[in-house]
């Protein structure tokens, strides 16, 4: 062959293998980046966070996989994402809507409200039809092994946070949890609705935050898939100096 | 293979010249060996890793103290000799000559090999004692230890004593939790210990394979499901530290931290009966499984039957309640 | 006993159209990497078709909306379909039909000239030695852009570019893609070229087994690399389980792909054994083989004995994911200290895979820059003997913290020091090779001379590691990591670069630049020693493996070594431009015996006559007699007729009748 033509070829392979790198690395990179952060900004010295998680969720490659959605303050809409910010040193309240039926916790001591202001969250059930079902309860501890009562948990260890979401509860969900992700009072799912508040850190940082329930169907031990992804069942609270 | 020697170069001076620069070197690295180990023990030892905070950690600073000291005037040793052959072998330029035809020397061959394995085996040994004598070095040593530590096995704690305070330590994806079996099971986040006690580690784990790492105590046991894995230590100090997860668990393997504070016995055994009591009131206890040594979190007594018979090991929403209570969407 | 099992033929009547291969069809009508690639990608096709048929509605399958089944049978059929393509199957169905194979010129390297040839199942020894080399270098570049990722992951502890799920992939990818892609490759690009040439011998055993061999890594590369479309493995390049059954489809590739390269390296290292015992030429005897082959060879056993429980370890690895048998599941009766023993036994092994081709690449090179023959040769084989076997007997010292038998640790603590003391052989010969010597500093030899630095720093700070109290703070920590990027990185891979710079006149007669060499080399030990010295430090400090994030004051070390990091990496590219500009610009021309080299590949033409040697050479001496005075040559390249046939004259079985000399 002549020297133009292995030079070209040479060239030509090499690029080919730039190539995969580059692409490979944007891929990876630009799918961790593709997740909106959801920035809340405080208002009259507190901030409002809400979230919701559903059993099931809007993508096309994991239709079945469990998952949270994060609300953006402004366009009151659900953003499939994990990732927000708070700022700091300023009260958090949080409203989640559990949406997603009961599993029990592999360590039960999770059932216990922790680190919020008070130790105690507060529990409102809503049936299909976005009607009240009962009182707004108090609660300090749902017990995941007693009766079933807890979706999923909201856990930020590095603050200590440690919240079970309450499930819509058992004869109310049968055949009445919500199927349309993301699901709204409107569309027609049994939910609960839960309150509580705790003090965001002085110190600026991201703070990682995940569910303890065994969640991710069809994965060993229930912790794999949506349970080990960003954007479903963990993310980030990012908390920004104010 | 023969060991012959081409004959000296010409000249006695050239034979003793070699000779001298033979035991310049061998001073050269007798004098960098004694400064090195001397700078190891006496500068370096107080502050090596993991510090002293425990027995177990002191023993480790030690032994690591002891193998730099033997490994020093090993690599030191390799070091003058390869700088003295590179320098006083190198070829001149313009020199296209063969080197000197030496197959071997047995004396050599022999005396390196006696050397090396006295050194290898007197580092067997000493490795062996350190890890007998205090109680397993802080590692895990499974559910049979073989080197236990001393001190009296009791059911309740009493500080002042010479009572051994049992920890489990549970790893599940993604936190740390400990329970202490001599305050009713009872459950805690943060990992608080008294000091001048003997603690015995028992390191387990809810699902995949963790490993319990609380770097200045001196302790890493790995947490495998459904097996108790026992550590010993002692804290001599008070203070506080972190707990790390040693082995890849998943997503959030590099942040499952955990805190931890060494404290005085009698304040230790208020902070314990303190959160014993707390427990206890608020229903946390009752809704803990009985204290035991590994946990299967599928089986659930309260739910009257076994979750693995229904739908598997896998987690999945609902099925585990029974008729009266589905919950598929 | 044969040395040809063909006749031999009478030399190719020219480059005609008659003979030559490729030159009446054009090369898109030969089977080759194309029609392979059209193979493996029609088998993906069936075999996920295939798995969703099968298992498309396990309870699993539905729940987590992924079908293991059906990645896995994917890749099995594309490996089998790319194989098919490639023609490797050809032979064997000719056989099985009673059909003579074809006298295509493919066999013993006379294709002629050209690239076509590198791009198919060629039985050349050669020709996969080179295949093996380009391989080597992609995978060894690829490995290194992860490599890249993560030290730029790890500048700070706070702000993550990317997210801790896309880290432990990117973590995975590097370690398995170096681990895995370079173990039997390594020996490649030299065993496979130059074993048979330092032997003697005209062509391998089992040249079929040994071109496959090459070609099953290009698929494993590429079913590694798709692992990260499916969204990456978590486990790192050892798999724990039960981790790996946890984990999303990306896992599949990683046992998929480990389990194919095992292949080949069981194939590749069965292949060296019977060549290097049978093959040898009249003359070679054990004492006078090349230290090189000795690497090989002590490598083979290795491969042939320890990556067979590696094959199926993955297995059921797989099983697990797919059929949900319970190999590694505790809670349904499985061990998930099983996965651990038997990834270990394969794991420790592995590392001495790696780092005993290191050992015989450097042997040669400094004997000849030294011009002095091997101080202790036996002591250098007793040590290479010493450390394979006792590779076998040490892999618990991985498992010390895990819950293991207590009893088993001093056991363990004992046979792992123990192996420092063969492996402590290697520097005795080489101590004793440099006494009295004439050293010329050339590229190859400062490579040496980098390798024996730093293995010594690799191999003494695995000495800390064997010891079971320090091994309490070091396990699982960065010093770890430094230990084994000290012995592999700083080991073999300066030994891999030695070994280029110093074979590629013989394979390609060409010269890499000097200049940039000596650039390469400087700062790759310059850096390679500043990003990996800091690590041992960080270990001690606590901070664990396969982190994302790590206590604040240990920031500004961790900012060093990225920042050396990616110096080294542009050390790399140094010797990329290097390289790809030497062999196809500049074309420094070097034939002949540039190190004047004793040793018996460089008394051959370059490149190498098509099967090695015109009549087979009997060995007179030994390759490292130099400094002696009327030495002999290594061999006798044109041995008078008779002596062949007499050396291998059968005891009294009537006339030999093997006068193929002429």
């Amino acid at each position: 062959m002549s020297l133009t033509a292995r030079v070209a070829a040479l060239i030509v392979a090499f690029l080919c293998v730039v190539g995969v790198g580059v692409f490979v690395a944007v891929y990876y990179i630009g799918s961790a980046n593709q997740l909106p952060t959801v920035a809340y900004t405080a208002s009259g010295g507190v901030v409002n966070v809400a979230l919701q998680e559903d059993p099931q969720n809007n993508s096309t490659t994991t239709p079945d996989w469990v998952t949270y959605y994060t609300q953006d303050p402004t366009t009151k809409q659900w953003l499939h994402t994990t990732l927000f910010s708070v700022p700091a040193g300023t009260r958090v309240n949080v409203t989640i809507y559990g949406y997603d039926g009961c599993t029990p916790l592999r360590n039960n001591y999770w059932s216990k409200v922790q680190g919020t202001l008070g130790n105690v969250v507060t529990v409102q059930q809503f049936n299909k039809n976005n009607r009240p079902l009962g009182l707004t309860t108090t609660e300090s501890l749902i017990n995941s092994w007693a009766t079933c009562s807890v979706g999923h948990t909201f856990a930020i260890p590095d603050l200590g946070l440690y919240v079970p979401v309450a499930s819509p509860n058992a004869q109310n969900s049968v055949n009445n949890l919500c199927s349309n992700s993301p699901c709204t009072p409107a569309s027609g799912g049994a939910y609960s609705l839960e309150k509580f508040s705790f003090m965001s850190p002085s110190q600026p940082g991201s703070y990682r935050w995940q569910c303890l329930i065994p969640c991710g169907g069809g994965f060993l031990n229930g912790n794999g898939g949506p349970m080990q992804t960003l954007g479903w069942m963990a993310g980030f609270m990012n908390v920004v100096s104010t | 293979m023969s060991s012959a020697e081409i004959p000296l170069p010409a000249g006695r001076h050239a034979a003793e010249r070699e000779q001298r620069r033979i035991w310049w070197l061998v001073a050269v690295w007798l004098l960098l060996s004694l400064a090195a180990c001397l700078v190891i023990w006496f500068v370096w030892y107080p502050h090596l890793p993991p510090g002293d905070m425990t027995t177990s950690a002191r023993h480790q600073q030690f032994d690591i103290a002891v193998l730099a000291v033997t490994a020093a005037p090993v690599i030191l040793g390799v070091f003058c000799y390869f700088a003295y052959v590179l320098v006083v072998f190198r070829a001149r330029p313009g020199d296209d000559s063969d080197g000197a035809p030496i197959y071997g020397n047995a004396k050599i061959q022999a005396a390196w090999i006696i050397g090396t394995s006295m050194i290898v085996l007197w580092l067997f040994v000493f490795g062996t004692v350190e890890l007998i004598v205090p109680a397993g070095a802080g590692a895990g040593e499974g559910a049979s230890p073989i080197w236990k530590q001393s001190g009296a096995q009791t059911v309740a704690w009493t500080p002042g004593t010479n009572d051994i305070l049992q920890v489990q330590v549970i790893g599940q994806q993604w936190t740390w939790s400990y329970r202490y079996p001599q305050f009713g099971g009872m459950e805690s986040t943060v990992l608080d210990l008294p000091v001048n006690t003997p603690i015995t580690f028992h390191v387990t784990s809810l699902d995949v394979i963790h490993s319990f790492w609380p770097y200045l105590l001196g302790v890493k046991a790995d947490a495998n499901p459904q097996v108790d894995n026992v550590a010993y230590t002692t804290a001599r100090q008070t203070g506080s530290f972190i707990v790390r997860c040693n082995e890849l668990c998943g997503i959030w393997h590099g942040a499952m931290t955990s805190n931890g504070t060494v404290m005085t016995p009698v304040a230790f055994k208020v902070w314990a009966t303190a959160v014993q009591a707390r427990e206890k009131a608020n229903g946390t206890l009752a809704a803990l499984p009985p204290y035991a040594l590994t946990y299967d979190p599928t089986v659930i007594p309260q739910l009257g039957k076994d979750l693995v018979n229904v739908v598997g090991v896998t987690g999945a929403p609902g099925y585990f309640y029974g008729p009266g209570n589905p919950v598929t969407p | 006993m044969a040395i040809e099992t063909q006749p031999e033929r009478a030399e190719p009547t020219g480059r005609g159209p008659e003979t030559a291969g490729g030159g009446e069809r054009p090369w898109w009508q030969h089977m080759g990497a194309h029609t392979g690639l059209i193979g493996a990608v029609a088998g993906y096709f069936l075999g996920h078709w295939l798995g969703n048929f099968l298992g498309g509605d396990f309870a699993r399958s539905s729940l987590s909306d992924e079908n293991d089944v059906a990645i896995v049978l994917g890749y099995s059929f594309a490996v089998i379909g790319w194989l098919a393509g490639l023609g490797v199957f050809n032979d064997l169905f000719l056989l099985m039909r009673g059909k003579p194979l074809p006298e295509e010129p493919r066999f013993l390297g006379q294709e002629g000239p050209g690239l076509a040839k590198y791009f198919r199942f060629t039985l050349d020894h050669k020709v996969v030695g080179i295949q093996y080399l380009y391989g080597m270098i992609a995978y060894f570049l690829t490995g290194g852009l992860f490599a890249m990722a993560i030290r730029t992951e790890l500048l700070s502890p706070n702000y993550h570019i990317i997210g801790p799920e896309q880290y432990l992939m990117v973590v995975g990818e590097h370690g398995t893609m170096m681990m895995m892609m370079m173990s039997s490759v390594v020996l490649g690009p030299f065993g496979q070229y130059f074993g048979p040439l330092l032997i003697g011998s005209k062509r391998v055993a089992f040249p079929r087994l040994e071109a496959l061999g090459f070609w099953l890594t290009p698929p494993a590369y590429i079913i590694l690399l798709s692992s990260i479309l499916f969204g990456g493995f978590p486990t790192g390049w050892t798999g724990y389980e039960p981790l790996a059954t946890q984990a999303t489809t990306g896992m599949d590739a990683y046992f998929f792909a480990f389990g194919l390269m095992g292949i080949s390296m069981i194939l590749a290292g069965f292949n060296m054994i019977v060549t290097i015992i049978n093959f040898r030429a009249p003359g070679m005897r054990w004492s006078r083989l090349p230290m090189f082959v000795w690497g090989q060879f002590t490598v083979s056993w290795l491969q042939v004995l320890a990556v067979p429980v590696l094959v199926g370890a993955c297995y059921m690895g797989l099983t697990d994911r797919t059929f949900q048998t319970a190999f590694f599941t505790n809670q349904l009766g499985g061990s998930s200290f099983l996965y651990q023993n038997l990834f270990w036994f394969f794991g420790h092994p592995e590392v001495y895979i790696l780092a005993l081709p290191g050992f015989g690449i450097v042997t040669e090179i400094i004997s000849t820059f030294c011009r002095k023959p091997l101080f202790g040769y036996k002591v250098q084989v007793a040590g290479l003997l010493g450390v394979a076997t006792l590779s076998f007997f040490v892999w618990q010292h991985h498992l010390f913290d895990s819950g293991i038998n207590p009893d088993m640790r001093p056991l363990f603590m004992l046979t792992t020091e123990l192996i420092s003391i063969p492996t402590g052989f290697i520097y005795l010969v080489a101590m004793g090779t440099f006494w009295k010597a004439r050293i010329r500093f050339t590229i190859p030899m400062l490579f040496a001379l980098a390798f024996y630095f730093n293995f010594l720093i690799g191999g003494i700070s695995g000495v800390f590691l064997s010891d079971v109290p320090a091994d309490t703070t070091e396990h699982g920590s960065f010093f770890v990591m430094a230990h084994f990027h000290y012995t592999i990185m700083g080991g073999l891979i300066f030994a891999f670069f030695g070994g280029l710079y110093y074979w590629l006149p013989k394979m390609f007669g060409i010269k890499l630049n000097e200049t940039l060499g000596k650039i390469h080399f400087w700062t790759m030990f310059l850096f390679f020693n500043t990003t990996f010295l800091p690590l041992f430090a960080l270990g001690m400090l606590g901070m664990p493996r396969r982190v994302f994030t790590y206590a604040r004051n240990l920031e500004t070390l961790n900012d060093w070594v990225s920042i050396s990091a990616f110096c080294l990496g542009a050390s790399m590219l140094i010797f990329l431009f290097n390289f790809v500009m030497s062999m196809a610009f500049w074309r420094q021309r070097e034939v002949g015996n540039p190190w004047r080299s004793r040793s018996l590949e460089w008394q051959l033409s370059t490149p190498p006559p098509a099967e090695n040697f015109r009549r087979v050479p009997v060995i007179l001496a030994g390759p490292y007699d130099y400094g002696v005075k009327d030495a002999l040559p290594v061999a006798d390249l044109d041995p008078p007729p008779g002596v062949i046939g007499s050396a291998y004259a059968p005891a009294a079985r009537g006339p030999v009748t093997r006068e193929v000399e002429d």
